[in-house]
C-alpha cells in the first residue's frame, strides 16, 4: 500500500536535489532547471494530498495553477537570460556583477 | 506487493535517479534531456495518485513548452559559454561544491525527520475524508468535477492566474525583442 508518507519522501528528495543544483551550478539555465525541480516537488505534494478531496478537487486545481505559474516564470526567466547573454556574453551568475552598463 | 506499489517504486526510482544525473552530469545538453525523463516519471507519479488531468497537463506544458524553451535558450546563448563551462566542471567533487552538498543533505535529513514524525496518514481531515468516502478511487472520473470546480469555486484564482499569464507573456515578449537603437 502506497501511503502519503511515500509521496512526501519522494518529493523531499526531489526538493533537495533541486536545492543542490541551484547552489552548485554556474550556469543560469541549469539554475532554472533546479528551480523547476523544486516546483515539481511541491506539485507532487499538492497532487498527493488532493486525492483526499474528491468533492472540491482543491489539490489538483492548485497543482494546475502551479504548473501554469512555473511556465510563466520560466518564460520570463529565459528572456532575462537571453538579455544578460547579449549584454555580458556570459550566463554565469557569478560574473554578472554590474547593474550599470 | 501489488502492481501499483511496484509501479510507484519504479517511477520514484526513475525520477530520483534522473534528477541525480541532472545534478551530477558534466554535459549540459545531456542533463537537459535527463530532466525531460524526470518530468515524464513525475507525470507517472501523478497518474498513480489518481490525478490524470494534472499528469496530462504536466506532459503538455512542461515537456512541450518549458523544455523546448530551455533548449532554445541553450542554443541562443552561444557555444563559447558552453565549452567554457565544460572545462570548468572537469573536477566533479571540488571544494566549492561542498557547502551546497552539505546544505542539501542536511535539509533532506530535516525534511525526512519532519515527515516521519508528522505521521500525515493519521491527520484529522484525512481520516475524516476516508470515513466520509471523500477519497478518489481508481474507477472515478474526476475531469468533469474538476472542470465544474474550476469555473465555480476557483473562478477568482483562475482569473488571477490568467491575468498573470498575460502579463508574463507581454513581459517576456518585451524583454526579448531586438533593440533597434542600442542604449
Amino acid at each position: 500500500m502506497i501511503t502519503l508518507t511515500h509521496y512526501l519522501l519522494v518529493s523531499a528528495g526531489l526538493f533537495c536535489i533541486g536545492l543542490y543544483v541551484i547552489l552548485s551550478k554556474q550556469n543560469a539555465i541549469q539554475i532554472l532547471i533546479g528551480i523547476e525541480l523544486m516546483l515539481n516537488a511541491a506539485i507532487l505534494n499538492l497532487v498527493a494530498f488532493g486525492r483526499f478531496d474528491k468533492l472540491n478537487n482543491s489539490g489538483q486545481t492548485f497543482a494546475l495553477f502551479a504548473i501554469v505559474l512555473a511556465a510563466a516564470a520560466s518564460a520570463v526567466a529565459l528572456a532575462i537570460v537571453l538579455n544578460v547573454y547579449r549584454r555580458y556574453r556570459t550566463i554565469d551568475p557569478d560574473k554578472v556583477n554590474q547593474l550599470k552598463d | 506487493m501489488s502492481l501499483v506499489s511496484i509501479m510507484f517504486y519504479l517511477m520514484a526510482a526513475i525520477a530520483l535517479g534522473s534528477a541525480l544525473y541532472v545534478a551530477a552530469s558534466k554535459n549540459l545538453v545531456r542533463s537537459v534531456f535527463m530532466f525531460f525523463i524526470t518530468l515524464f516519471a513525475l507525470a507517472g507519479l501523478y497518474v498513480l495518485s489518481l490525478a490524470d488531468f494534472v499528469a496530462v497537463t504536466q506532459v503538455v506544458v512542461y515537456v512541450g513548452g518549458i523544455l523546448v524553451l530551455i533548449l532554445f535558450a541553450f542554443m541562443l546563448s552561444g557555444r563559447e559559454s558552453l565549452s567554457g563551462l565544460q572545462q570548468q566542471t572537469n573536477r566533479l567533487i571540488s571544494i566549492n561544491k561542498l557547502p551546497a552538498l552539505l546544505l542539501a543533505v542536511l535539509f533532506f535529513i530535516v525534511l525526512v525527520n519532519v515527515f516521519l514524525k508528522a505521521n500525515v496518514d493519521a491527520l484529522g481531515w484525512i481520516q475524516q475524508a476516508i470515513a466520509q468516502q471523500n477519497v478518489i478511487t481508481p474507477t472515478d472520473v474526476t475531469i468533469n468535477n474538476l472542470g465544474i470546480n474550476l469555473m465555480t469555486n476557483y473562478l477568482l484564482p483562475f482569473e488571477a492566474i490568467s491575468i498573470l499569464l498575460l502579463m508574463a507573456l507581454a513581459g517576456a515578449a518585451h524583454l526579448s525583442r531586438k533593440e533597434e537603437t542600442a542604449s
